[in-house]
């Protein structure tokens, strides 16, 4: 079944609820048991980089996570913080991630804007999508969605992007690597175009 | 365009002039309703909370959250930096703030410190006395403030706020249309963006708000009334009709 991880950093209730929608059962849970059940995984996640590791550990999550990203390697969709979490190191906190994703997170630098925008970066954008994949594919026309954050993933390899979205400067929304998947939007709050980003991870 | 669903006692329920409260169905079944029309944020304001005193309902919100394909504010008896956190937590986007920013702007400055500007709005409920003398009120319209919206909203934007909703006490309900002269009048002075509210009848109405200044719309009871006998029916525009009526605005 699909598992979302549920490491204590917020309500997970609408991702449940989205893939209830489309007729996806799912479990939200942070037992070991269960999450070594997983046929998919998702790793949610909002807020501070250092202080989500931290609930990720304190949750003991992190080995069997390991093992179905990297050995079993079943489809995992990081959202938002989830997302983040898979990369090598953020800025946020100076913390080391999961690791499984060549990539670094890093604060919006007003300076690369042609003009100052506050931060955190909370709204809609439009995403363009970079690499071509079924995770991403047939989004409804000018898919957009909802973002909240004030760090942005930076890919080593451009080969590991997904979706790009601009916000004062272009960043990447969506990354990949194999059976590793984050989008830094939230699709659980971007309704037709989230249900269908939802849809294609469903059937991955 | 944004829908305003007020809460009053868990029950859903709209109102004219900020009276006549009348009860319009089930919160979570309306959330339901709108994300089928794909709508892009929703407002919920609790007008029960501050009014008897009482804490946010957490549990209930929690549960409309879960319900929500769409990010969602909430606005009413929020009082402390703890029912803030609970509120991010149980996974609202935006807090609006009415009474406890009167009662301490320190509220507002450390929800701006803690989660962005972004994350907190001030609601602004303007009515006029006979004179014409508009005026800021709190508790649903009953209290006075001795501050004009324009004073409010300055106030607002110095605390850190991030977002402004004015709101038309006399046109709340009445399909007259937004108080164009007040949207502009207070946009000419602030940064942060405007939401107004209160008036609206159609589409033609959200295209006269923005072009006054506002830079976003928010409606109730055009959203959950059928007119002209005022049936209860659940709507929302298409985006085929939001981007013509804009387009129509431009031309």
């Amino acid at each position: 079944m699909i598992t979302i991880i549920d490491y204590k950093i917020g309500n997970l209730g609408s991702i449940k609820n989205m893939l209830k929608k489309i007729g996806q059962p799912s479990v939200i849970t942070s037992d070991i048991e269960v999450i070594s059940q997983a046929t998919k995984i998702i790793l949610p996640g909002v807020g501070h980089f250092g202080h989500g590791m931290n609930k990720l550990r304190e949750a003991g999550c992190i080995d069997v996570l390991n093992h179905k990203a990297k050995v079993e390697k079943v489809p995992l969709l990081g959202i938002c913080l989830g997302a983040q979490l898979l990369t090598e190191f953020s800025e946020e906190g100076n913390e080391t991630g999961l690791g499984w994703i060549d990539a670094e997170v890093k604060k919006f630098d007003e300076n690369m804007m042609p003009e100052p925008l506050p931060i955190p970066n909370m709204g809609w954008c439009d995403v363009a999508v970079i690499n071509p994949d079924r995770l991403v594919v047939d989004l409804p026309a000018h898919p957009r969605y909802y973002f909240v954050h004030s760090y942005h993933i930076v890919c080593k390899d451009v080969k590991n992007e997904l979706l790009r979205a601009s916000y004062g400067h272009q960043f990447v929304a969506g990354i990949k690597s194999e059976n590793i998947y984050g989008v830094q939007f939230h699709p659980e709050k971007s309704h037709k175009f989230g249900m269908k980003l939802m849809d294609n991870f469903c059937r991955l | 365009m944004i829908p305003v669903l007020l809460i009053n006692n868990k029950g859903l329920v709209k109102s004219v002039k900020f009276k006549n409260y009348r009860y319009v169905g089930d919160p979570i079944n309306a959330v339901k309703i709108f994300n089928e029309k794909e709508v892009d944020e929703i407002c919920i304001l609790d007008i029960s909370a501050s009014r008897s005193k009482r804490f946010p309902d957490f549990e209930h919100i929690s549960e409309i959250v879960s319900e929500a394909f769409m990010p969602l504010s909430y606005g009413g008896g929020i009082s402390s930096l703890e029912h803030a956190d609970k509120l991010f937590y149980a996974g609202v986007e935006k807090l609006t703030l009415n009474k406890s920013f009167h009662n301490s702007p320190q509220l507002l400055e450390q929800i701006a410190a803690n989660y962005g500007s972004q994350s907190v709005s001030i609601s602004i409920d303007v009515d006029k006395n006979w004179l014409g003398k508009t005026h800021a009120y709190t508790d649903n319209g009953k209290t006075k403030t001795e501050y004009t919206p324009l004073e409010l909203a300055i106030k607002a934007e110095d605390r850190g706020a991030g977002e402004i909703l004015l709101n038309s006490i006399s046109r709340d309900g009445t399909y007259q249309g937004y108080d164009l002269d007040l949207i502009e009048k207070v946009t000419a002075k602030i940064k942060i963006p405007l939401v107004a509210c209160g008036g609206a009848s159609d589409l033609h109405d959200f295209a006269m708000a923005i072009e006054a200044g506002a830079s976003a719309v928010a409606a109730g009871s055009m959203f959950v009334f059928q007119r002209p006998n005022q049936a209860v029916l659940i709507s929302y525009p298409s985006a085929k009709e939001i981007e013509s009526s804009i387009y129509t605005l431009r031309k």
